[in-house]
């Protein structure tokens, strides 16, 4: 599904991902952890393809195709989906009208016909109680005035409706509640499936908990310093990452 | 030279086709004048508050005040009439210029439309002048008058003599009174006492409504208890070979009545080099004469090169209300000076203002407001919310707001913001799929949807498309 060969990334000329190397298997979840300012959302950032993010060697390589020039949009049409850590807020606009948008300029471009205002909404009502999300916030604008935590369940919300082939979900467990988590976690595991991979990123294993991943990276420096099953998360929870940091 | 003499003078131009021969020469005195009063058969009154406004506009000099800036006029190389010509029309739409034609798809107007806008001949199903005389006819049952200025000054001249000039004087501007001295035509509406005007009044269903002209007259007169709602413009991309449109509209609530204007206003801008384009520069103001009347104005501005324009409510009965809901886009080399004025005279009067600029490429948007509390207007209440969105980093947003409070009884709250639509929110409908142009028209409609609500239906639905199709090129 995902293939990141030797990915050096910059921001404002300063090296942040210095020769990353990932093989993401279709119908496979991994694990990325990794103390602050590792590069973690960076590498989430560069998936997505965000502008002011340079990549300065490397290769994106998603389904077969490598995606280092692609537009964000171009990248989200090819099925990949980044739930942001900071969802941003767009004031004035319809949430439930930005889904269907998104929603539809999808299918666009799967040559699908539209779905029109009447079932997008039954569906996108029925995907919001699943995030425990009640229908009121379809019709508020876009992240406007929710919390941390609405605004993350309205990241999984999209995720639910778009389907990606690929979700990258950057933090989406900090700001969540127990409850919150296990919620969110059983509706990602809904999702899973033997086209469909996940690339989670997290500081910390709560949300693996609920979301059994089948590889755990350590990020340290802009670099993967080990990879290991879901037992690594643990031994990170208990032992800090003082041992990766004085590598 | 007698006025006769003047009017025949225009052959000695060489002007060879009939068509083009009812035009008047280039310049502007009180012959000119004189002449468009007897070509246009009218009263007395009406020549001798022309000539009044002429004599009055030779002693004014065009404002300078606006943020705007353009090359100075010309006003003696202007034609001040030419009657209604019927321009050779296109047979089909494949003999239309087919960027008109794309911008009118992407703005969603039928096909039928379509052909209407350039003046192709349509079948009988759509024809435009069945659905206007039924239109007239059921004006004609509720008592409402709805014609052109000319109709009305013949058919009801003491209207016009009691309420022409009452609310903007020709001495009110530079721009008013060159437009009270030369005016072409315009539209009349009166409804009666009690009456509920049965539909949206819209200037395209008006017979003859084509080639009104640069200097166009509006009065709409309500009477006690009555309600009118009344469109101007159009979606549609507008041209026009005068470069220069000194509009003046003039509306009159009484007792409990209620006026609602709504214009969109989308004439040609000029290209993206900032040649050409309409300079737009019209008077607009409603006088609340009544208990308890209304008055509310709603613009969407998005074409013309230069809008000069701050559609105004005098509220002076006791009880009026007079709300004014603006989006003003300047893309390119547009430049937009535009606002109101809330005059409170009367007590417990009540204004809303809430105005919506958004700014992209070289344009220049300011808003520019006046509140005046009088002393006599007890507990009168103002609100006013001027928001400016600035989309990338060549364009300018102004604010110029004025507030007097003569009268310690007054609440007059401002709100004011800016903000740039950020590369996060891009960043973000990009990621959900949306091309660039799409994320910005949707940020973009988000903002402006306070506005948008406020339109009929009609409006409403076309004016997100309009915005989109304005904001072309803004980004990328």
């Amino acid at each position: 599904m995902l293939v990141i060969k030797n990915l050096h990334v910059s921001v404002d000329d300063k090296p942040i991902l210095k020769g990353l190397n990932l093989h993401l298997p279709p119908g496979k979840v991994h694990a990325i952890m990794g103390p602050n300012g590792s590069g973690k959302s960076t590498l989430a950032n560069v998936l997505a393809g965000k502008p002011s993010y340079t990549i300065t060697d490397g290769e994106i390589i998603l389904k077969g195709v490598k995606i280092n020039e692609l537009k964000p949009e171009e990248r989200a049409r090819a099925g990949l989906f980044l739930a942001s850590q900071y969802p941003v807020e767009i004031p004035g606009v319809n949430n439930l009208y930005f889904m269907r948008t998104a929603y539809n300029e999808l299918r666009k471009h799967r040559q699908e016909a539209p779905l029109d205002t009447i079932d997008f909404m039954a569906l996108a009502k029925q995907k919001a109680h699943t995030v425990g999300l009640s229908e009121s916030f379809l019709n508020r604008a876009v992240n406007e005035g929710f919390s941390g935590g609405e605004k993350k369940r309205n990241e999984i919300l999209q995720m639910l409706l778009l389907e990606p082939s690929m979700a990258v979900m950057d933090e989406t467990d900090s700001g969540l509640d127990v409850d919150a988590l296990r919620l969110i976690g059983t509706a990602v595991n809904t999702l899973r499936q033997a086209d469909r991979s996940f690339l989670i990123i997290t500081h910390y294993p709560r949300l693996l908990d609920y979301i059994e991943p089948d590889v755990v990276h350590v990020m340290v420096q802009g670099r993967f310093q080990q990879s290991g099953s879901k037992a690594l998360a643990h031994q990170l929870e208990k032992e800090g990452y003082g041992e990766f940091l004085t590598v | 030279m007698s006025v006769e003499a003047y009017i025949k003078k225009n052959y000695e131009h060489g002007f060879v086709t009939d068509i083009e021969s009812d035009q008047l020469p280039p310049g502007l005195n009180e012959e000119v004048v004189r002449a468009i009063s007897l070509k246009k058969n009218e009263p007395e009154f009406l020549l001798n508050w022309r000539l009044k406004a002429f004599r009055h506009w030779q002693t004014m000099k065009e404002p300078t005040w606006a943020h705007v800036r353009y090359q100075p006029i010309d006003y003696q190389a202007i034609s001040y009439y030419s009657a209604p010509k019927r321009k050779p029309s296109p047979k089909n739409l494949e003999e239309v210029d087919p960027k008109i034609l794309e911008t009118y798809n992407k703005l969603g107007i039928p096909l039928y439309e379509q052909k209407l806008l350039q003046g192709i001949a349509v079948d009988a199903v759509f024809d435009s002048v069945s659905v206007a005389i039924t239109f007239k006819e059921k004006l004609k049952e509720a008592g409402v008058i709805f014609c052109s200025f000319s109709e009305a000054v013949q058919q009801y001249p003491k209207l016009i003599e009691r309420y022409l000039g009452t609310v903007v004087p020709y001495r009110d501007n530079f721009f008013a009174a060159l437009n009270s001295a030369v005016f072409s035509d315009g539209s009349f509406v009166y409804v009666p006492k009690g009456v509920r005007c049965p539909m949206e009044l819209s200037t395209y269903f008006r017979i003859n409504s084509a080639n009104t002209g640069q200097f166009e007259r509006t009065l709409i007169v309500a009477e006690e208890g009555s309600y009118v709602s009344y469109l101007e413009g159009c979606t549609a991309p507008q041209r026009d070979e005068n470069q220069l449109h000194a509009a003046v509209v003039e509306l009159i609530a009484l007792d409990r009545a209620e006026i609602k204007y709504s214009t969109v206003q989308n004439w040609y801008p000029g290209d993206e080099e900032g040649k050409g384009g309409i300079y737009n520069f019209v008077t607009k103001r409603g006088a609340c004469r009544g208990h308890s009347s209304k008055i509310s104005w709603t613009q969407i501005e998005t074409g013309s090169a230069i809008t000069w324009k701050y559609p105004s409510v005098i509220l002076q009965g006791d009880h009026s209300v007079g709300e004014f809901y603006s989006v003003a886009l300047t893309n390119h080399f547009q430049q937009a000076d535009t606002g109101t004025k809330m005059i409170h005279i009367g007590k417990n009067t009540k204004s809303t203002i809430i105005s919506k600029g958004i700014s992209a490429g070289h344009g220049q948007n300011s808003y520019r407001g006046l509140v005046r509390i009088l002393p006599t207007a007890d507990n009168a209440r103002n609100y006013t919310q001027c928001d400016s969105l600035l989309i990338k980093d060549q364009c300018g947003a102004h604010t110029f707001p004025t507030i007097e409070v003569k009268n310690p009884t007054a609440k007059v709250e401002h709100e004011a913001t800016t903000s740039k639509i950020s590369d996060e929110q891009l960043f973000y409908c990009q990621q959900r799929g949306l091309d660039q142009e799409n994320a910005v028209s949707l940020i973009v409609n988000g903002f402006c949807k306070s506005i948008f609500k406020e339109l009929p239906m009609e409006f409403a639905v076309e004016a997100n498309k309009l915005m989109a199709v304005s904001l072309e090129g803004a980004v990328g």
